[in-house]
């Protein structure tokens, strides 16, 4: 804890006021034990509702688009999971690419990604995005969706059904559920 | 033209050959309903000119090309609904140089096939208002449909 500066609180500018200040605050919550008893309290509940709450971008390419249909069908029903499919990237954590990115639809693709909010998770489905698929070395198709946005889980299949559409989002889950998505007073 | 004639295949087959002796041949392939022919590039945009205006056909279903590697061709499918007749017309164009007229100022549902056809043929159509790329990012060099396109290896 840094206390030499007190007497000069007074004389600092604002910004470095608030340097100062916020570093007394950090160091007094860190060494009383606070900082780790908030991150305990609140890193489940954050992390559980994170993760029960994925709202995939409703965005359709290809025939993987129909299984994205029939799962949130009924039968299905990815609406216990959480997952509720929003048209507007603003509204979602999850950019699922579904079929084949032809070279005209790369920077719009692009675009969407980086307009969708901070946490997001990108999971490419089916054999078109992960590596072109049959249009392995086409003039106009990217060969895997990988090349410009990252990806976080891989649903292999052509196209894969509803079940395993269902089972790479648990995938994604799990990797919610090991990461520190809770702890917001971290270093 | 009268707005409820109906001509039926034969009559439509010797008007062009009235007005077109030389310039249009007919093709043996015989089918209900069906006409086809091949057409010089010059008189191409004549033929259509009588085919809408005096003959009742009043949509183009499909404009489309060929490589056959020393020539191009451009099918054309025009339709009638009043006389329910479809006509190919098949046109020949030399590979050095693949320029015909545009018919887009007759059919504006010709505007896009144009645009595809330049696309991956890379044919011009002189007079089109609007012939860039269609499917493709603009910045393409090459058309990919072309026999001479090596496929793979970009």
């Amino acid at each position: 804890m840094d206390l030499s500066l007190y007497p000069q609180a007074m004389a600092m500018s604002a910004k470095e006021f608030v340097d100062w200040s916020r570093g007394v605050m950090d160091d007094l919550a860190r060494t009383t034990g606070v900082k780790k008893a908030v991150d305990k309290i609140a890193d489940p509940f954050i992390n559980w509702g994170v993760r029960n709450s994925i709202y995939p971008l409703h965005f359709g390419i290809a025939c993987c688009a129909l299984e994205m249909a029939a799962c949130s069908s009924p039968r299905y029903d990815n609406e216990r999971l959480g997952m509720v499919f929003r048209s507007s990237p603003r509204q979602t954590d999850v950019l699922l690419v579904n079929g084949w990115v032809t070279h005209k639809l790369r920077p719009a693709l692009r675009r969407l990604y980086e307009q969708m909010p901070e946490p997001k998770w990108v999971i490419a489905m089916g054999e078109c995005a992960i590596s072109g698929g049959p249009w392995y070395d086409s003039y106009n198709t990217v060969q895997g969706v990988d090349s410009f946005i990252p990806v976080d889980v891989y649903i292999p299949g052509c196209p894969p059904r509803p079940e395993a559409m269902i089972d790479g989002f648990l995938k994604l889950h799990t990797k919610i559920k090991n990461s520190k998505i809770g702890t917001f007073m971290d270093d | 033209m009268e707005e409820n004639t109906i001509y039926t295949v034969e009559q439509v087959k010797d008007r062009i050959a009235q007005e077109f002796p030389t310039e249009v041949k007919f093709d043996t392939k015989v089918k209900p309903r069906r006409l086809f022919m091949s057409a010089d590039k010059e008189i191409l945009f004549k033929l259509c000119t009588l085919l809408k205006d005096q003959l009742g056909f009043d949509h183009c279903s499909l404009v489309s090309g060929v490589d056959w590697t020393d020539r191009f061709q451009t099918v054309y499918h025009i339709s009638s609904f009043s006389n329910n007749i479809t006509v190919e017309i098949v046109v020949d164009l030399p590979h050095d140089n693949p320029e015909v007229d545009s018919i887009t100022p007759l059919w504006g549902g010709a505007n896009w096939h144009e645009r595809e056809t330049y696309d991956m043929f890379g044919i011009i159509f002189k007079g089109h208002p609007n012939l860039k790329r269609l499917l493709l990012p603009e910045d393409y060099t090459f058309f990919p449909l072309r026999k001479d396109f090596e496929v793979g290896g970009l």
